[in-house]
């Protein structure tokens, strides 16, 4: 008697009670199928986490003004010292490695192109804005320095807007106005998608910093040459901490910070902020891994218990099988077999669920449909193995039966 | 090719009869002891009987006197609480859960009262199962199986489930799995019990035409008729034999 002759007979059996068999095989399904979504959406997740922290631009430190301190001793928002066209500057001449720095206005205003009417966010940046971010313009021009400081009337529109006021014109080239100000469109901003908080971020129009300045934000009292946050890219071979503690050396000089204060700046690198993010998902996925175990455990105990039933129900075939030649080893691999076939039989219908929960999971979050091979391998692996584990006892238990009292069972 | 030369050799023992031929079955004083709670049953008392290749054994006897015990001894299905049981020269009290797997496999067919064919299994997957325990394995299972069929008269009934096959047809499809691998020794216990009288009769012809052809046959049954076919009558009487007689006006002669 060879394994398929044996999986012949545990397929016979198990076809002859289907319903009981995938019932039995629920804790299995259920094992397979969340070890199949989680590996799905921790991949996805992670992915698109990935994305997201690209999509911020790689290398960069940002300085926004202001301490990290909620409430405490640093005064009210009107007194804060504002970052300057000035700190920008020392930023750019001081400090080792920065290949581009831009500052960052950011608010929301209305445009109208026509009778075309959209509220939109408003950036206001200098000409490196968008090697900063890794945010191409992928037609027509992004803003020159002298655009900048000469706070030229140009701007550049992210996807959404297009589809939202230009309704299949041409943008490049047309005057659209921004806070009732006419502004004259020198380029498209590349998609970006979603950011990690579910905004659009193509929903959006920048200007230049010194066109932007007074007008998203209002003017500061403090400085003539607000310029928001810093965004600063450095060259591969930086060493970022290296670079942060530089910057704050550097702007606490420049603001007159005596020793012992805090800073009222804050320089981050925003994409370990996203890895913290991370390893939260990754948290999660140790959850799932530990409820897929537990329903292969459940499952497995199941399994157990229906070929308890099924070894009970077919004493009198074990007799038979016994008088007619059967070893004992010949039993035991019968419905060991059986018990992994039932296994499998669930392991399969668990990854068709699995998948299809993982691909409604990915295509809700907008994320891209990863299902690796190797996961549905693994899991349904391990579902042989549950079988093996908790159809061994029961398949023992048939292979000791003493023929002659087999065969006299009713 | 196998079949035959199985046939010939075994119809050269039986055509020497007064050379007493090697027991295939050898019981000395066994005893059958069960225990069930504080009593305890004597189901073989000391029996001692000895039966030769080729020979035809009615074993009869009340209820509960030991009959079927006394063939699961001799089917290697049970071993005895005492004395010594040999088959085939070999005393399967001293054989392995294998060994005795393949000596039943090898050597006996088991006839059932209640058939005991498998369900959803059709006649010709039936009549193949003791190939598959077989070692070495054949190769021609399957028309093996069917050379089977066709002997009990079940050449169109290849297809068909034990549910679609008449009490006597099942029991032929029991009497093929039986045969299949050439066993010396077929054993019956009540195979008629469930039939009625004309079909036990073709059965029990049947059994003849077998013991013709050189298989041992032992048959436990309660009716007279029956055991008219054998060769021998062995009576048991609670767990020991009371009678162990030839007879010679055996019907089965008609068959030869
Ligand atoms: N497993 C067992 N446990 C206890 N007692 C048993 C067992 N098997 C048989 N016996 C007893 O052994 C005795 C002989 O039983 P056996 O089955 O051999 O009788 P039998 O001659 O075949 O009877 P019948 O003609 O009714 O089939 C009976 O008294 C029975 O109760
Ligand atoms: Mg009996």
């Amino acid at each position: 008697m060879n394994v398929f002759d044996s999986l012949g007979i545990a397929l016979t059996a198990l076809r002859a009670n289907m319903l009981r068999s995938i019932l039995t095989t629920l804790g299995i399904i259920i094992g397979v199928a969340s070890v199949i979504v989680m590996v799905a959406v921790g991949t996805g997740a992670r992915s698109e986490v990935d994305r997201q922290i690209a999509s911020l631009g790689s290398n960069m430190l940002v300085v926004f003004p202001g301490s990290t301190r909620v409430g405490g001793r640093a005064g009210g928002a009107g007194t804060r010292l504002p970052l300057s066209e000035r700190d920008m500057q020392a930023l750019r001449e001081k400090i080792p490695g920065v290949v581009a720095i831009s500052g960052l206005l950011q608010g929301n205003g209305a445009i109208v192109y026509g009778n075309a009417n959209w509220t939109t966010s408003l950036m206001g940046i200098h000409d490196q804005f968008n090697e900063v971010r890794d945010w191409a313009v992928i037609e027509g021009r992004g803003f020159t320095p002298n655009e900048t400081r000469t706070a030229a009337r140009v701007a550049l529109v992210g996807k959404t807007v297009i589809d939202k006021v230009f309704n299949g014109a041409d943008p490049i080239g047309a005057t659209i106005r921004v806070l009732n100000v006419p502004f004259q469109v020198v380029g498209v901003l590349d998609s970006k998608g979603q950011n990690s908080f579910g905004r659009d971020q193509d929903d959006v129009v920048m200007i230049p910093m010194s066109a932007a300045r007074g007008r998203i934000v209002g003017r500061s009292k403090l400085v003539n040459d607000n310029v928001g946050n810093i965004h600063v890219k450095f060259d591969a071979a930086t060493d970022l901490a290296e670079a942060q503690a530089q910057m704050e050396t550097l702007l606490r000089q420049r603001r007159s910070i005596k020793a012992g204060t805090e800073d009222d700046f804050n320089v981050r690198n925003l994409s370990e902020f996203m890895r913290a993010r991370t390893s939260a998902l990754t948290t999660m996925g140790w959850l799932l891994a530990a409820t897929s175990a537990i329903s292969l455990i459940v499952g497995g105990i199941g399994i157990m218990n229906i070929m308890l039933v099924s070894v009970t129900e077919r004493t009198r075939e074990i007799g038979l099988r016994m008088a007619v030649g059967g070893r004992r080893r010949d039993i035991l691999m019968q419905f060991l077999v059986e018990a992994v076939a039932l296994c499998l039989l669930g392991g399969l219908i668990g990854v068709t669920i699995g998948v299809a929960t993982a691909a409604v999971v990915a295509l809700s979050a907008q994320w891209p449909i990863l299902i690796a091979p190797n996961a549905i391998l693994m899991a349904l692996g391990a579902a042989a193995l549950t079988g093996v584990v908790f159809g061994f006892f029961p398949a023992r238990r048939a292979a000791h039966l003493n023929p002659i009292d087999a065969l006299r069972t009713e | 090719m196998d079949l035959s030369s199985r046939t010939d050799e075994m119809g050269a023992a039986r055509s020497a009869p007064g050379l007493d031929a090697r027991p295939l079955i050898e019981a000395r004083g066994i005893s059958k002891i069960y225990t069930v709670g504080e009593q305890t049953v004597r189901a073989l008392d000391e029996v001692t009987l000895s039966i030769r290749l080729g020979e035809f054994v009615a074993i009869m006897g009340p209820s509960g006197s030991g009959k079927s015990t006394m063939m699961n001894l001799i089917g290697a299905l049970d071993v005895p609480t005492r004395g010594a049981m040999e088959l085939d020269g070999r005393n399967i009290a001293m054989l392995s859960s294998d060994a005795l797997a393949d000596l039943r496999n090898r050597t006996i067919g088991f006839v059932f009262q209640q058939f005991n064919l498998l369900p959803r299994t059709n006649a010709l997957r039936q009549v193949m199962l003791p190939l598959l325990y077989a070692h070495p394995r054949p190769a021609d299972a399957d028309a093996l199986a069917r050379h089977r069929l066709e002997q009990v008269g079940l050449k169109d009934r290849m297809d068909h489930y034990p549910s679609q096959l008449s009490g006597g047809q099942q029991q032929r499809v029991a009497i093929a799995r039986a045969l299949v691998n050439n066993p010396k020794l077929l054993l019956a216990d009540e195979p008629t019990g469930a039939l009625d009288s004309k079909t036990s009769e073709e059965i029990m012809a049947l059994f003849c035409k077998l013991n013709s052809e050189g298989i041992t046959v032992v048959v436990v049954t309660h009716e007279p008729d029956v055991a008219e076919y054998a060769k021998r009558r062995v009576l048991f009487r609670d767990g020991r034999i009371v009678e162990d007689i030839a007879q010679p006006g055996f019907l089965g002669r008609a068959a030869e």
